[in-house]
C-alpha cells in the first residue's frame, strides 16, 4: 500500500473565470484521519469533488491510493466512499433497499452479511425496513454512514459528517468513526467546521482559504504555531487574515 | 499501523451486469413503493385505447377499405403508446435521479455513465410492459381485436419502436442534465416532435413531399408503414422492417454519444453535484 492515500500535484479548478480550487499540492498519509478545514467558498466541497471524480479538474494530478484518478477512476471508486448530510439517498426505498443497491454497484460478494453487519454496528435494526425518508436526522445521518461503509473504503471522504445532529448523535458517529479507522486502517478526510470534532479525531489539519491551502499540521501544532488557545482561534486568524472574507462568512 | 483489509468485492471490470442489476433494482424499488405510479403508467394507455376504439367502431360505417382495416386505429394507438412509454420510461427514471439529488452518491460509486443509461432501457422495458399489456388485453373483450393476431410482426415492431423511443428518451435525458430542471417538460414532450411524421395513423404519402424524406428517415415511420401493410394488405415489409433496424442503430448510437458527452460536460461543470428539486 503506497504511504499517502491522498496526493495531489498543482490540482486547479476553474470555472468560467473563478478559480475554485488554486494549484494546491496535499499529501494525506495512509491510515489517518485528517481535516480539510475553511470557511464557505473556500475549495472544500469542489477538491473533495474531485477526489472522488465527480468533478473534473481543470489541470494538475490527483493520486489516490496508489492510482491516478482520472485515468483509473473507477478502479479506485471501488476502495474509496463518501458520506454528505448534503446528498440524500431515494427517500421512498427503506434503508435496507438503498444498501442493496449501493451494494450491487460496489460489487460485494457477501451483500446480506455486510448490510447485517452494519445494521448491528450502527444501530439501524430497528428501522432498517423503513422508508429513508421517513426517518429523524439522527437516523439517516448512521444510514448515510451505512452507505459510506458498505464496501469497508480503504479511503472514507465525509463532508461535515455530524452536521445539524444533537450532541449525543453527533458523539456516537464520532466514536464510531474513531473506532473504524482504528481497526481497519482505513483513512479519513473530513471536512468539518466542528473544530472540537476535529480536535478529537484528526491527526493531521489541512486549511483552504480562497482556493488554496494556507497551512498544514496537527492540530496542536497549528495553535502553537499561530499562538492560540484553540483550533477554532487559528480557524478565525486564518479565515480574517488580509481582510478578504467578511467577518460573518469568516466565524462560520 | 494496521494494513486495511477490503471486504471482498468482485474484480474490477470494465461492464458489469450486477452494477446494471443494481440500478436495474433500485429502480424496481422505487416503482413498486408507489402503487399510484404503477396504475398512472396503465391508466394512459387504456384510456387511448377506449377511445380510439370507440373511434374505430364509429369509422367502420365508411366505405375506406384503408378505414375499414380490422383495428388498425387500435394498433396505431397501442405501438404509439410502446414508443412514447419507451422514451418516458427512460426519461422519468432519468428524473426520479434528479429529484432524489443523488448523483453524487452514484456517481461516486463504480458506476459507468453507460451502465447507468442502459440500466434506465431496462426499466424502461418493464415500465412500457406495465403500461401497454393490460390495454392490449382489455382491446380483446371491448372491441373483439386483439393486437397478438399480428403474430411475430408485432415482435418486431415492438423491437424497434422500444429501441427508438429509448433512443430518443436518453438525448433528452441528456438535455435535462445539461440545461438543468427547467428542461424537465422536455422529457414529457420531446417525443410528440416525431409524432406527426411518424405516420401513426395515415399514410408517409398524405405529408407534403418535402416532408417525407425527413419522414423516412426515423424508424417509426418504417414500422407504422409496416404495420398498415400487414393489416391492410396482410404482409410483413421484411424491407420496412430492415430499414428500422438500421436507422434504430444509428438513432441508438448517437442517443448514447448525445447522453455520454454531456455527461463527461457535466463532471466538467459540477453539474452532478448541483441537480435538483
Amino acid at each position: 500500500m503506497s504511504t499517502f492515500a491522498i496526493r495531489t500535484n498543482k490540482l486547479t479548478k476553474t470555472f468560467d473565470d473563478v478559480t475554485a480550487v488554486d494549484a494546491i499540492s496535499i499529501e494525506v498519509k495512509a491510515g489517518t484521519i485528517t481535516a480539510l478545514l475553511g470557511g464557505n467558498g473556500a475549495g472544500k466541497t469542489t477538491t473533495i469533488a474531485m477526489l472522488l471524480g465527480l468533478l473534473l479538474p481543470t489541470s494538475g494530478k490527483i493520486e489516490i491510493l496508489g492510482e491516478d484518478m482520472v485515468k483509473s477512476r473507477h478502479r479506485v471508486l471501488g476502495r474509496m466512499n463518501f458520506g454528505s448530510p448534503y446528498v440524500d439517498l431515494p427517500k421512498r426505498l427503506t434503508v435496507r433497499e438503498n444498501l442493496r443497491v449501493f451494494a450491487g454497484l460496489y460489487g460485494l460478494r457477501q451483500a446480506r452479511t455486510r448490510i447485517k453487519e452494519l445494521s448491528s454496528v450502527l444501530a439501524l435494526d430497528e428501522f432498517i425496513d423503513r422508508p429513508t425518508g421517513q426517518l429523524s436526522s439522527g437516523q439517516r445521518t448512521r444510514v448515510a454512514l451505512a452507505k459510506a461503509l458498505i464496501n469497508a473504503p480503504a479511503l472514507l471522504l465525509l463532508d461535515e459528517p455530524t452536521a445539524s445532529l444533537d450532541p449525543d448523535t453527533g458523539d456516537w458517529i464520532r466514536s464510531y468513526l474513531e473506532e473504524y479507522a482504528r481497526e481497519t486502517g482505513a483513512t479519513i478526510l473530513l471536512a468539518s467546521h466542528n473544530m472540537n470534532e476535529v480536535n478529537r479525531l484528526c491527526s493531521d489539519v489541512l486549511m483552504m482559504k480562497q482556493g488554496q491551502v494556507v497551512d498544514s499540521g496537527t492540530p496542536a501544532g497549528l495553535v502553537e504555531k499561530y499562538g492560540h488557545d484553540t483550533l477554532e482561534q487559528v480557524f478565525l486568524d486564518i479565515a480574517r487574515r488580509d481582510n478578504k472574507l467578511p467577518q460573518e462568512n469568516a466565524a462560520q | 499501523m494496521k494494513e486495511f483489509e477490503p471486504v471482498p468485492q468482485h474484480a474490477d471490470q470494465p461492464f458489469a451486469l450486477r452494477r446494471i442489476g443494481a440500478m436495474g433494482l433500485r429502480y424496481l424499488y422505487l416503482l413498486r413503493s408507489s402503487w399510484t405510479r404503477v396504475v398512472e403508467l396503465a391508466y394512459w394507455p387504456l384510456m387511448q385505447m377506449i377511445l380510439w376504439g370507440f373511434m374505430t367502431q364509429f369509422l367502420l360505417t365508411s366505405e375506406s377499405p384503408v378505414i375499414k382495416a380490422a383495428g388498425m386505429l387500435i394498433a396505431a394507438v397501442l405501438l404509439w403508446d410502446v414508443m412514447f412509454r419507451s422514451n418516458i420510461g427512460v426519461a422519468i427514471s432519468f428524473l426520479e435521479e434528479m429529484w432524489s439529488r443523488n448523483l453524487a452518491q452514484l456517481f461516486a460509486s463504480p458506476l459507468r455513465p453507460y451502465e447507468w443509461a442502459l440500466s434506465l432501457l431496462f426499466i424502461s422495458l418493464v415500465r412500457t410492459i406495465i403500461g401497454v399489456i393490460p390495454a392490449a388485453l382489455l382491446a380483446i373483450p371491448l372491441y373483439n381485436y386483439s393486437i397478438f393476431d399480428m403474430g411475430l410482426p408485432l415482435i418486431a415492431f415492438f423491437v424497434n419502436l422500444m429501441i427508438f423511443g429509448g433512443a430518443v428518451g436518453l438525448a433528452v435525458s441528456a438535455l435535462v442534465l445539461r440545461f438543468g430542471m427547467g428542461a424537465e417538460s422536455l422529457a414529457w414532450v420531446g417525443i410528440f416532435l416525431v409524432a406527426p411524421i411518424s405516420g401513426i395513423y395515415y399514410p408517409i404519402a398524405i405529408l407534403p413531399d418535402w416532408l417525407q424524406p425527413v419522414a423516412w428517415a426515423l424508424p417509426s415511420a418504417h414500422v407504422f408503414e409496416g404495420m398498415r401493410a400487414v393489416l391492410i394488405d396482410g404482409i410483413f415489409r421484411m424491407d420496412l422492417f430492415v430499414n428500422a433496424l438500421m436507422l434504430n442503430v444509428i438513432f441508438m448510437a448517437a442517443g448514447f454519444a448525445i447522453f455520454l458527452y454531456v455527461f463527461r460536460l457535466a463532471r466538467i461543470k459540477g453539474m452532478l453535484l448541483q441537480m435538483g428539486e
